[in-house]
C-alpha cells in the first residue's frame, strides 16, 4: 500500500527530538586507552590509590579478553584507540566542580532545561532529586541537602570516592566484578562518572532519586557507573533517563549499575532509555552495552527493574536480580521498542539462591522498520534455593513485515521444588483493527500509538507517574506511522 | 447526500462490484438486499474506504466531497460510520480511551477543541443509556471478551457517541437474539435526526420491522438489479431472490 510507505518515510524522516549538540568548553583528553589514559583519569578525580589499582587491574584483564559475539545484533568491531576516555564539559568554570546552580556553565544550565530536566532546585518536578551528567562528569546534584538531613546520600560517584571511600570501596565491583564480562572490565577501568545513593537503616527516600545521562561531545564514550545501597528496612525509587545528540558516528555508552539490598529493604530502578537511535539507514546511534545488576542480600529484599527502551543503534542490555536472602523478591518489567535499522538484545537473569524466593519477568519487544528486537533471559535456581517461583512473560509485537522478533529463554534448575512458568506470545497489529480504528476516525498513527500504549501497558504502569506519561509520548513517538 | 455512480471494485484482482448506481438522500433508510457474494459487503467496505479494496471505475460523492479521494479516517470524520458485521478486538485498549481518542478526532477535524475529560465521561454515561449497554464493557479492552449482542450493541454505542450522518449498519442483526435485536434497532431510531440516512445490509426481515427502510434494493453479481418499496423486502423474505434472478 502507498499509503503505508508514506508512513514509513515519515517515520524515516522524523527528527530525533534530543539531537542538539551543546556549544561548551569541553576538556577532552587525547583518543587512545592505555595504563596512562587510566592514570590520566584517576589524576583527575584525585582518587586514592586503590582505586588507580582496581582500574588497572579492570584494564589488564580487559586486554586479555574479546568483544564477545554472541548478542543477535551486529555489534561493529569497536575502535577503542579511536575514543576519548574523559570529556569534562565543565571544565571552562570551576577549580573543584561546582558547587552551586551559579558556578554552572549557563550553557549547560539551558542544555539540561531543554531536556526538561530544570537544575534549579525550585523549578524541579515534584519530588525529583536529580544528578545531571554530561559525557564524563556530574554537572549538579539537586536537592543533596534536603536529602543529607535524613543521612541518604546522593552525590556523583566521583564525589563519594572522596566523601565516603570506606562506603565506595566497601561496595564498588560487590555485585558486578571487574572481570565480569568484556564491557563491565572495561567500565570498571575508565568509569566516569555517575551515582551514589546509600540509604541508612529504616530510612524510606521521600523523594525519587534519578540521575540523566546525556552525552554530548564528539568521538568520546560514556562509561558511567551507578551505585546504589539501600540498607535494611530502608526504600528508595530511583529513576535514570539518557539522551545524545544526532552524530553520524556510533557513539559508545558501557555503563555499570549495581544495587545491594539489605534485609527488608526495597529498591525500584526505572529506566527510560532514549539514547540517539541512528538515522533511518541505521548511520550513527549510540551503541548501549551496560551491565546492570542487583544483588538481593538480605531476607525479603525486594528489587523491580522497570525498563523503557526506545533508544540506541545497538542495545545489549540484562539487568539482573541475585536473589540471595530467603524470601527476596525480584521483578523485571520491560519494554523495548526497535524501529529502522536498530537492534536489541534484552532480558534479565534471575539468579534464585536463597529459599522461597520469588521473581517476575514481564517482557514485551516490539519492532519496526528493519529491526531486530531479542528477549534473552536466564532463570537460575541454585541446589539450596527451596520453594523458587519465577513466572516469565515474553511478548512480541510486530509492526511490519521486514522486522524481526526472537527469543532466548534459558532455564537452569538444580532443586525439584521449583515452580518456573515460561509463556511467550507473539502478534501483530492487523488491518482489521487499522481499519476499525480509522474508520472510527482515528488516524493509522494514532492508532498504533494507541495498541502499542494498550500493550506496554501493564510495564509504564510500574513507572513512577510522570515517567509513565513521559514512556507513552516516547513510545508513540518512536513508532509514529509504522504501520502494520 | 451521498451518490454512487458507475462503481466497479476488485478486492484480491477480482472484480465484485460491477457498476453500482445508487443515490441516497438525507433522511432516507435504504436496504440492502442479496444473496452471498453477491457485493453487499464489498460495497460498504468500498464506501468506508477499506485500503483491500480497489475501485476500478466510477465515483462516489457524500454531500459534494469526492470521497473516493479521501483517506478512511477522513471520511469518517465527514460523517460515515459503519456498523462492522464482525467487530475486531483491539487488546489493551480500554473503550474509554479508544472512544475519546475517536471523539477528539472528530473534534478535531471540525476544527474543535479536545472535550475535557470530565464532559467526555458525562456523553459516555448518557450514550450507554441509550444503548443500554454496562459501564463495566468500557472499561475492557476493545471488543474484548464482548458477546456477540455486547460486539453489536457496542457499535450502535459508537454510533452514538459519534453522531454520524450517514450510517450502514452491515449484518447488525446477524448474531443477536430478539431482545438485543430490539434494543440495538431502538437505539438506532432514536439516535436518527431528521437529515441522519442509513444503508441497511441484511438477509432478513425482523431488523426491517423495527428499522423501517424507505427504500429496498437487490444486489445480484455486483449490480442493483431490482429497487422497490418496504413490500420487496417483505416478498424477499417469503420467496427468496429466484424470482427476481429468473426476471433478469
Amino acid at each position: 500500500m502507498s499509503e503505508s510507505n508514506e508512513f514509513v518515510r515519515n517515520v524515516a524522516e522524523k527528527k530525533y527530538e534530543f539531537g542538539f549538540t551543546t556549544d561548551i568548553q569541553t576538556e577532552i583528553i587525547d583518543k587512545g586507552l592505555n595504563e596512562d589514559v587510566i592514570r590520566i583519569i584517576s589524576a583527575k578525580k584525585g582518587e586514592p590509590e586503590w582505586l588507580l589499582q582496581f582500574r588497572l587491574d579492570a584494564y589488564r584483564y580487559w586486554l586479555t579478553q574479546t568483544q564477545p559475539t554472541w548478542g543477535h545484533v551486529h555489534l561493529p568491531e569497536i575502535d577503542y584507540q579511536a575514543i576519548s576516555y574523559y570529556a569534562d564539559p565543565t571544565a571552562g568554570k570551576k577549580n573543584d566542580g561546582p558547587k552551586s546552580v551559579d558556578d554552572i556553565d549557563p550553557e549547560l544550565m539551558k542544555t539540561f532545561d531543554k531536556l526538561g530536566i530544570p537544575l534549579e532546585e525550585r523549578l524541579a518536578l515534584s519530588g525529583t532529586a536529580v544528578d545531571a551528567v554530561m559525557d564524563s562528569v556530574s554537572v549538579k546534584t539537586t536537592f543533596k541537602e534536603k536529602l543529607s538531613e535524613k543521612g541518604i546520600i546522593f552525590c556523583s560517584i566521583s564525589e563519594a570516592v572522596k566523601e565516603y571511600p570506606d562506603l565506595v570501596k566497601q561496595y564498588l565491583g560487590s555485585v558486578v566484578p571487574p572481570k565480569d564480562n568484556y564491557f563491565a572490565a572495561l567500565n570498571s577501568a575508565v568509569f566516569s562518572d555517575g551515582s551514589f545513593v546509600y540509604i541508612p537503616k529504616n530510612t524510606r527516600c521521600p523523594m525519587e532519586l534519578s540521575t540523566y545521562f546525556r552525552i554530548n561531545a564528539r568521538n568520546t564514550g560514556q562509561f558511567e557507573r551507578t551505585l546504589i545501597v539501600c540498607d535494611e528496612g530502608s526504600y528508595v525509587s530511583y529513576l535514570e533517563g539518557c539522551t545524545a545528540p544526532m552524530r553520524d558516528e556510533n557513539q559508545l555508552h558501557a555503563a555499570i549499575v549495581e544495587i545491594v539490598i539489605m534485609d527488608n529493604a526495597e529498591v525500584k530502578y526505572s529506566t527510560v532509555q532514549n539514547w540517539y537511535p541512528g538515522d533511518a539507514e541505521g548511520k550513527g546511534g549510540v551503541l548501549n552495552l551496560v551491565t546492570k545488576r542487583g544483588h538481593l542480600r538480605g531476607v525479603n529484599s525486594k528489587l523491580s527493574w522497570t525498563q523503557v527502551e526506545t533508544g540506541s543503534a545497538i542495545t545489549w542490555k540484562y539487568p539482573s536480580c541475585v536473589l540471595s536472602g530467603d524470601n527476596s523478591q525480584a521483578e523485571f518489567y520491560s519494554v523495548a521498542v526497535t524501529n529502522n535499522h536498530q537492534e536489541a538484545d534484552t532480558g534479565t537473569k534471575m539468579i534464585h539462591i536463597g529459599k522461597n524466593t520469588k521473581s517476575t519477568i514481564i517482557s514485551k519487544g516490539i519492532s519496526a522498520g528493519k529491526s531486530q528486537n531479542s528477549y534473552r533471559g536466564l532463570v537460575r535456581v541454585n541446589k539450596n534455593a527451596d520453594g523458587a517461583r519465577n513466572y516469565s512473560s515474553c511478548d512480541s509485537l510486530l509492526l511490519g513485515s521486514e522486522c524481526g522478533a526472537h527469543t532466548f529463554p534459558y532455564m537452569d534448575i538444580h532443586n525439584n521444588t521449583a515452580t518456573v512458568e515460561h509463556e511467550a506470545t507473539t502478534s501483530k497489529i492487523s488491518e482489521d483493527q487499522l481499519l476499525y480504528c480509522n474508520q472510527r476516525g482515528i488516524s493509522t498513527e494514532e492508532a498504533v500509538g494507541l495498541i502499542v500504549n494498550g500493550y506496554a501497558k501493564e510495564v509504564i504502569n510500574k513507572l513512577p507517574m510522570e515517567f509513565a506519561v513521559e514512556a507513552q509520548k516516547l513510545l508513540s513517538v518512536s513508532l509514529e506511522g509504522t504501520v502494520g | 447526500m451521498l451518490e454512487i455512480k458507475n462503481l466497479h471494485a476488485t478486492v484480491g484482482g477480482k472484480e465484485i462490484l460491477k457498476g453500482v448506481n445508487l443515490t441516497i438522500k438525507d433522511g432516507e433508510i435504504h436496504a440492502l438486499m442479496g444473496t452471498n457474494g453477491a457485493g453487499k459487503s464489498t460495497l460498504s467496505n468500498v464506501i468506508v474506504g477499506n485500503p483491500a479494496y480497489e475501485v476500478t471505475e466510477g465515483s462516489i460523492i457524500f454531500n459534494g466531497q469526492d470521497l473516493l479521494a479521501m483517506k478512511t479516517e477522513e471520511r469518517a470524520n465527514a460523517g460515515i460510520f459503519m456498523s462492522f458485521q464482525q467487530p475486531v478486538e483491539i487488546p489493551g485498549v480500554s473503550m474509554t480511551n479508544f472512544m475519546r481518542a475517536a471523539v477528539n478526532a472528530r473534534r478535531a477535524a471540525q476544527g474543535k477543541e479536545p472535550l475535557k475529560s470530565t464532559d467526555f465521561l458525562k456523553v459516555m454515561r448518557e450514550k450507554r443509556k441509550l444503548v443500554e449497554i454496562d459501564q463495566k464493557l468500557m472499561n475492557r479492552s476493545v471488543n474484548e471478551g464482548f458477546s456477540g449482542g455486547e460486539k453489536k450493541r457496542n457499535e450502535i454505542f459508537q454510533m452514538a457517541m459519534l453522531e454520524p450522518t450517514f450510517c450502514i449498519l452491515d449484518e447488525t442483526d446477524s448474531g443477536l437474539d430478539v431482545d438485543a435485536l430490539r434494543i440495538v434497532a431502538q437505539g438506532f431510531n432514536t439516535l436518527r435526526t431528521a437529515e441522519t440516512s442509513a444503508m441497511v445490509i441484511t438477509h432478513y426481515q425482523r431488523l426491517l420491522d423495527y428499522i423501517k427502510p424507505d427504500i429496498v434494493h437487490v444486489l445480484i453479481d455486483g449490480k442493483i438489479v431490482k429497487t422497490g418499496g418496504p413490500d420487496l423486502a417483505v416478498k424477499i423474505e417469503n420467496e427468496g431472490f429466484d424470482w427476481i434472478k429468473a426476471e433478469l
